[in-house]
């Protein structure tokens, strides 16, 4: 296995059923925080290329919240949260109270309570990875990096670029209040990672 | 009518004016742009990486810098372009996450740069480094590269 496109259905079932888990322990995690319901849709997991990903996020130069959590221990790789304005204002907006519109509006304070969020969220998937395999898998500090979606994306691109261009990625909608927040996330395991959780699993 | 060309990501375009080209969001990658002077053709590549490790992914030679400067280059000679006249503007090659140690961006604008020295191509101008990324436009009427960013002001080179 070193890259993403030859993974076989089962193999990409589990790795949906993965998301699926992680996702209920952030959308959990995420209704904590904001005090409030939080929906989720199914994950919808997907392998495609830089372009075709830079396009579900609203074009290469849409404007976005790429928050990296790097994977180490028994797992190496890394986690990439893809947040959209809406999404990060109104984390802000209710975890600081203030009323921002738009990313430039974000204070360093803001900045910080987001990647907070991050950490969060990427423990629930972690955690989800972690209790399945039985994996030891730990996690670096978030960073953050709000600018054009293809700009965020050229860094797992550069990253995994020697082993193909396929990005393997998790889609999902969060629906909290009146809002649906889309949601993207990286789940990008180096190939013999990938295969250690598959073997974990017994999906060889 | 002008038209528009994009190229994507390990991807070169060749243009004549009054065509434009442009290339969206370059993070780490690096954008080349290279213009006769002489017989006024322009051409833009966008690179990921800075070489192929172990030899393999030999065919993509548009992804690497340590190809798809030389392999733009040929583009263009075979358009009637000499390389005397050719000369280059690049941008590109940011850290968008805070890493530590030489990044991939620093990497790749190292070996366009050194591409473009063993091919004897001047550089005129960069936009490089930082972290934040870059939309290239290149105006093949006037030569000028055109920056755009998100929130960080345009630029002209």
């Amino acid at each position: 296995m070193n890259n993403y496109d030859n993974l076989d259905e089962l193999q990409m079932s589990v790795l949906s059923e993965i998301g699926n888990i992680g996702a209920g322990n952030a959308a959990t995690s995420l209704a904590h925080i904001l005090a409030d319901k939080v929906m989720m849709s199914v994950p919808v997991l997907q392998i495609i290329n830089v372009s075709e990903m830079a396009t579900i996020l609203g074009g290469p130069e849409n404007e976005l919240a790429g928050i990296l959590v790097n994977m180490t221990e028994d797992v190496q790789g890394m986690l990439l949260f893809l947040l959209d304005q809406e999404f990060i204002c109104m984390l802000v907006n209710v975890l600081m109270d203030e009323h921002i519109q738009s990313l430039d509006e974000i204070s360093d304070i803001g900045l910080s309570a987001i990647m907070e969020i991050g950490n969060i969220l990427s423990g629930s998937y972690i955690s989800a990875i972690s209790t399945m395999t039985g994996l030891n898998i730990g996690l670096t500090t978030p960073q953050i990096a709000i600018d054009m979606a293809g700009a965020i994306l050229s860094y797992p691109a550069a990253q995994f670029g020697v082993m193909g261009d396929k990005l393997l990625f998790i889609a999902e909608d969060f629906l909290s209040g009146d809002s649906a927040i889309k949601s993207h996330l990286l789940i990008m395991p180096e190939p013999k990672s990938l295969q250690l959780i598959m073997e974990s699993l017994g999906v060889c | 009518m002008s038209k528009l060309l994009v190229v994507g990501i390990s991807d070169q375009q060749v243009a004549c004016p009054p065509d434009t080209l442009i290339t969206y969001a370059l993070g780490s990658c690096v954008g080349i742009c290279l213009f006769d002077t002489m017989r006024r053709i322009s051409g833009l590549a966008h690179v990921l990486l800075p070489q192929a490790i172990n030899g393999c992914n030999r065919n993509e030679v548009y992804k690497f810098a340590d190809t798809a400067v030389e392999e733009l280059v040929k583009s263009m000679e075979r358009l009637g372009c000499a390389r005397l006249h050719i000369v280059a503007k690049i941008a590109g090659g940011a850290n968008m996450f805070a890493t530590t140690g030489r990044s991939i961006g620093e990497r790749n604008v190292e070996v366009v740069k050194s591409e473009l020295r063993r091919l004897n191509i001047r550089l005129l101008a960069e936009d490089t480094g930082a972290n934040y990324g870059r939309t290239v436009e290149f105006d093949t009427q006037k030569g000028s590269m055109i920056i755009k960013t998100a929130g960080k002001g345009n630029k002209i080179f």
